[in-house]
C-alpha cells in the first residue's frame, strides 16, 4: 500500500461514498453546536419534519454571547438572550447533551470539547464555527461549516465535501525563550499568506511540534483557518493519549488499549507525498505582533511598521495603507513603541491552562501600567477557571491589576457587552485582527498571552524574550 | 431552493483584497435566530456612518457617500466583483445571507476562502473564480461605464460581457446540477441512507468508543 499522510488516513477511514466528480459523503463522529450559527438549522429540520440522525454524536454550549461578569444576572440583551435560550430549547426539545450557562463545563466550544474528551484522535469533527481546526490537535479531521451545513450533518450524521490537498508545515529546531507555538503559527501566516492554505488540509510536523503540549497544538490548528486551511492537525503520540485518558467523554477502561492501538496508527507514513511543504526554523521564531487588519500583517516584535512607499504592488500598497490608516499607525513606527489601551487574554485559541500560566508568570508581581484602561483575563471554560483559581493565578492577575472574569468568547468577537470602543488599540490573544472585530472602530493586535501580559504591565509592547 | 437561472446583472466593484465575513456582516447582527433581513446591515460599518445594531431601520442611517455601493450606479446591483480572498474569517453563513438578502446572486474574486465558497452554493448564489488579470479588466471595464452588466449564464458557464466579450468560468459539476436545479442537498444525501447506515454498522464495530 502507498504511503499515506494523515489526512488520507482520516479521509479513507470516513468515506461512505464518491460521486464521478469527486463529491464525497464524509460520516461525522462528532457535531459540536453553538448557540449563534444553530437556530436556523434547527429551524430546518422542524420544518422539513427531520430528526437529528445520532443525537449522542452532538454535544452543545453557549459561548459568543455569554457574559464574562455578573453571570448570575443572566444576559441583558434580550436579542442575545433569545439566542441562547433557543439553543436551550432545541437542546431540550431533541435530547441533545448541553453545558448551559452557569455550568462549570461550560466554556468556548473549542476549549469545553477536548477539556471533556470529547475529541478524539482519528474523528471527524464539525462546528459551525471556523476555529473548529483546532480540535485537529488531537489526530483528527476538524474544520467549520456553515449553518446549512449544521443542518445537513445533524440530518444525515455526513458532509458533502471534496478532498483537500495537503500542506506539510514542518517545525524543527528549539524554540526560544518566550516564543509559542502562537508565534509558530503568526509566523507561518506571515510566510504563506492568510490564503496560502486555502484549499489545502495542514499537517503540523516535526520536532517542535513534537514538543508542544496539547494546549500548544491546539492554538497552532486553531490558527490553521487564518492562513485559510479549514483544517490544521498534528499526529497522535504519547502526549495525546496521555492528554484525553480519564476525561468524560473518553474511551472507559476496557477500550482503552483497543483506542491507543488504532491512535497510534494516525500519523502520516514514512514517504507520504504532501502536495505542499513548509519549513520553519523554530530557532529563527521570535514573539510576533499584528500590525495590520489581517492576520497576514504580521512582524516579529522588533520589526518596524511597514511603510506604503516602499511596496510596488498596487493592491497591496492600497491594502496597507488603509490598514494604517484603520489602525492609526505611522509608517517606520517601532513595534515596541506602539502603545495599548486594553488587554484581552482568552478564546478559543489561547484560554486554556497553559496560556493562564504564561500570561500570570510574565504577570506576577507588576501592575497594568496606568495608560492600560482595561486589562482582562477570560479563562476558556469553568474548568479552566478553577483550575487557575487552584493554582492561584487569580490572584496574581488580580494583584496586578487584571480583571479575572467568567468564561466564554468575550472580546475576540464582541458579541457580548466586552467590546473595544472606537479608536482603543488592544493587546489581544485571539485569533483575528479585522476591522471591526473586537468593537467598531477598535484595533488589535494578535499577540501571545505571555506578550498580551507583558504589554499589559509596560502599557507598550514589550519583547519578551529579553525579559 | 431557488432555482439558478440565466440573468443579466448590474455589476458592482469592490476594488479590496480579503475582504473578511465580519466586514460583510458585523457580529452584533449574527443574533439573530433567523435567517432572513441581514440585507440591510451588509458591509454595515463601511456602509453606514454610525453604529448599526439589529432592528434598526436603515433608511434613516447616514450613508458612508465614499463607499462605493451608496453610488447612485451601482443601485439595484447583483454581481458583486471582488478581489482576492474573499469571504476569509469567521464560517458565518449569515456573510451569504446578507449578500443575498441584499441582491446579490454572483460574487466574481480571483479567489475566495473555502468556507464562504461553500457556503454560497447552500444558498442558491454561485461564486465565481476568474483569473486575476480577468478580474482586473472587469474592475477596469465596470468603472468606465456606467450600467455595465454581465449576462451569467451557469449552464454555458460563461460571463458575457456588454460588447459581446465572453468569458468562461469553471464550477463543479454536483455543484452546477443543484443549483441549476433548485437541489436540496439534504434530500439529495438522503437517498443513500442505506450507505450511510453500511458505514456506520462497519465503523461502530471497528471503533466502539466513537458510539459510547
Amino acid at each position: 500500500m502507498n504511503a499515506q499522510t494523515l489526512y488520507d488516513k482520516l479521509w479513507n477511514s470516513h468515506l461512505v461514498r464518491t460521486e464521478a466528480d469527486g463529491t464525497a459523503l464524509i460520516y461525522i463522529d462528532r457535531h459540536l453546536v453553538h448557540e449563534v450559527t444553530s437556530p436556523q438549522a434547527f429551524e430546518g429540520m422542524r420544518m422539513a419534519h427531520r430528526k437529528p440522525w445520532r443525537v449522542g454524536s452532538i454535544l452543545a454550549v453557549p459561548d459568543h454571547n455569554v457574559p464574562t461578569k455578573n453571570l448570575a444576572a443572566g444576559i441583558t440583551d434580550p436579542i442575545s438572550r433569545l439566542q441562547v435560550e433557543t439553543l436551550d430549547a432545541n437542546c431540550a426539545e431533541l435530547g441533545i447533551t448541553e453545558f448551559k450557562m452557569g455550568d462549570i463545563r461550560q466554556g468556548v466550544v473549542h476549549v469545553m470539547g477536548p477539556e471533556q474528551g470529547a475529541t478524539l484522535p482519528g474523528m471527524t469533527v464539525v462546528c459551525g464555527d471556523s476555529h473548529t481546526s483546532t480540535h485537529g490537535a488531537f489526530g483528527a479531521l476538524a474544520h467549520g461549516i456553515g449553518t446549512s451545513e449544521v443542518e445537513h450533518v445533524m440530518a444525515t450524521q455526513c458532509l458533502v465535501a471534496k478532498k483537500s490537498k495537503t500542506m506539510l508545515v514542518k517545525v524543527d529546531g528549539e524554540l526560544g525563550r518566550g516564543v509559542t507555538s502562537k508565534d509558530i503559527a503568526l509566523e507561518v501566516i506571515g510566510m504563506i499568506g492568510t490564503a496560502g492554505g486555502t484549499g489545502y488540509a495542514i499537517e503540523f510536523g516535526g520536532d517542535t511540534i513534537r514538543g508542544l503540549s496539547m494546549e500548544g497544538r491546539m492554538t497552532l490548528c486553531n490558527m490553521a483557518i487564518e492562513a485559510g486551511a479549514r483544517a490544521g492537525m498534528v499526529a497522535a503520540d504519547e502526549v495525546t493519549f496521555e492528554y484525553i485518558k480519564g476525561r468524560p467523554f473518553a474511551p472507559q477502561a476496557s477500550q482503552w488499549d483497543a483506542a491507543v492501538t488504532y491512535w497510534r496508527t494516525l500519523h502520516s507514513d514514512a514517504g507520504a507525498k504532501f502536495d505542499t511543504t513548509i519549513t520553519v526554523d523554530a530557532a529563527k521564531i521570535k514573539p510576533q505582533v499584528t500590525w495590520g487588519t489581517s492576520p497576514e500583517m504580521v512582524l516579529s516584535v522588533d520589526g518596524i511598521v511597514p511603510d506604503p512607499a516602499n511596496i510596488t504592488d498596487a493592491v497591496k500598497r492600497s491594502d496597507t495603507e488603509r490598514a494604517l490608516q484603520y489602525m492609526g499607525l505611522k509608517a517606520n513606527t517601532p513595534i515596541t513603541e506602539i502603545k495599548i489601551d486594553k488587554v484581552f487574554i482568552g478564546s478559543c485559541t489561547n484560554g486554556r491552562i497553559e496560556d493562564m500560566r504564561a500570561a500570570a508568570a510574565v504577570a506576577k508581581g507588576g501592575k497594568v501600567a496606568a495608560n492600560v484602561k482595561l486589562a482582562m483575563v477570560v479563562p476558556g471554560s469553568g474548568l479552566v477557571k478553577a483550575q487557575a483559581e487552584q493554582e492561584g493565578l487569580d490572584k496574581i492577575f488580580i494583584a496586578a491589576g487584571f480583571e479575572w472574569r467568567d468564561p466564554g468568547c468575550s472580546m475576540c468577537l464582541a458579541m457580548n457587552d466586552d467590546r473595544l470602543s472606537s479608536g482603543e488599540r488592544c493587546a489581544s490573544t485571539s485569533n483575528r485582527n479585522f476591522e471591526g472585530r473586537q468593537g467598531q472602530g477598535g484595533r488589535t493586535h494578535l499577540v501571545s498571552p505571555a506578550m498580551a501580559a507583558a504589554a499589559a504591565i509596560a502599557g507598550h509592547f514589550v519583547d519578551v524574550s529579553k525579559q | 431552493m431557488q432555482k439558478f437561472e440565466k440573468f443579466s446583472g448590474l455589476v458592482a466593484p469592490l476594488d479590496r483584497a480579503n475582504v473578511d465575513t465580519d466586514a460583510i456582516i458585523p457580529k452584533q447582527f449574527l443574533k439573530s435566530i433567523k435567517r432572513s433581513g441581514f440585507g440591510p446591515y451588509a458591509f454595515d460599518e463601511w456602509r453606514y456612518l454610525d453604529h448599526g445594531e439589529p432592528g434598526m431601520d436603515c433608511s434613516t442611517r447616514p450613508l458612508n457617500k465614499d463607499f462605493v455601493l451608496n453610488q447612485t450606479r451601482y443601485q439595484g446591483a447583483q454581481v458583486l466583483l471582488a478581489r482576492e480572498n474573499f469571504g476569509c474569517g469567521s464560517s458565518r453563513e449569515h456573510a451569504p445571507w446578507a449578500l443575498d438578502d441584499y441582491g446579490f446572486r454572483v460574487v466574481i474574486a480571483p479567489s475566495f476562502a473555502d468556507i464562504f465558497f461553500n457556503n454560497c452554493f447552500k444558498n442558491g448564489m454561485l461564486p465565481i473564480k476568474l483569473a486575476a488579470d480577468k478580474v482586473d479588466e472587469l474592475f477596469k471595464a465596470v468603472e468606465a461605464k456606467s450600467g455595465y452588466a454581465l449576462v451569467v449564464d451557469l449552464v454555458q458557464q460563461t460571463l458575457t460581457t456588454p460588447d459581446g466579450a465572453v468569458y468562461k468560468f469553471e464550477v463543479d459539476e454536483f455543484r452546477k446540477h443543484c443549483l441549476l436545479n433548485g437541489l436540496d442537498d439534504i434530500g439529495l444525501t438522503l437517498q443513500h441512507k442505506a450507505d450511510i447506515s453500511a458505514f456506520e454498522t462497519k465503523h461502530r464495530a471497528s471503533q466502539p468508543w466513537l458510539f459510547a
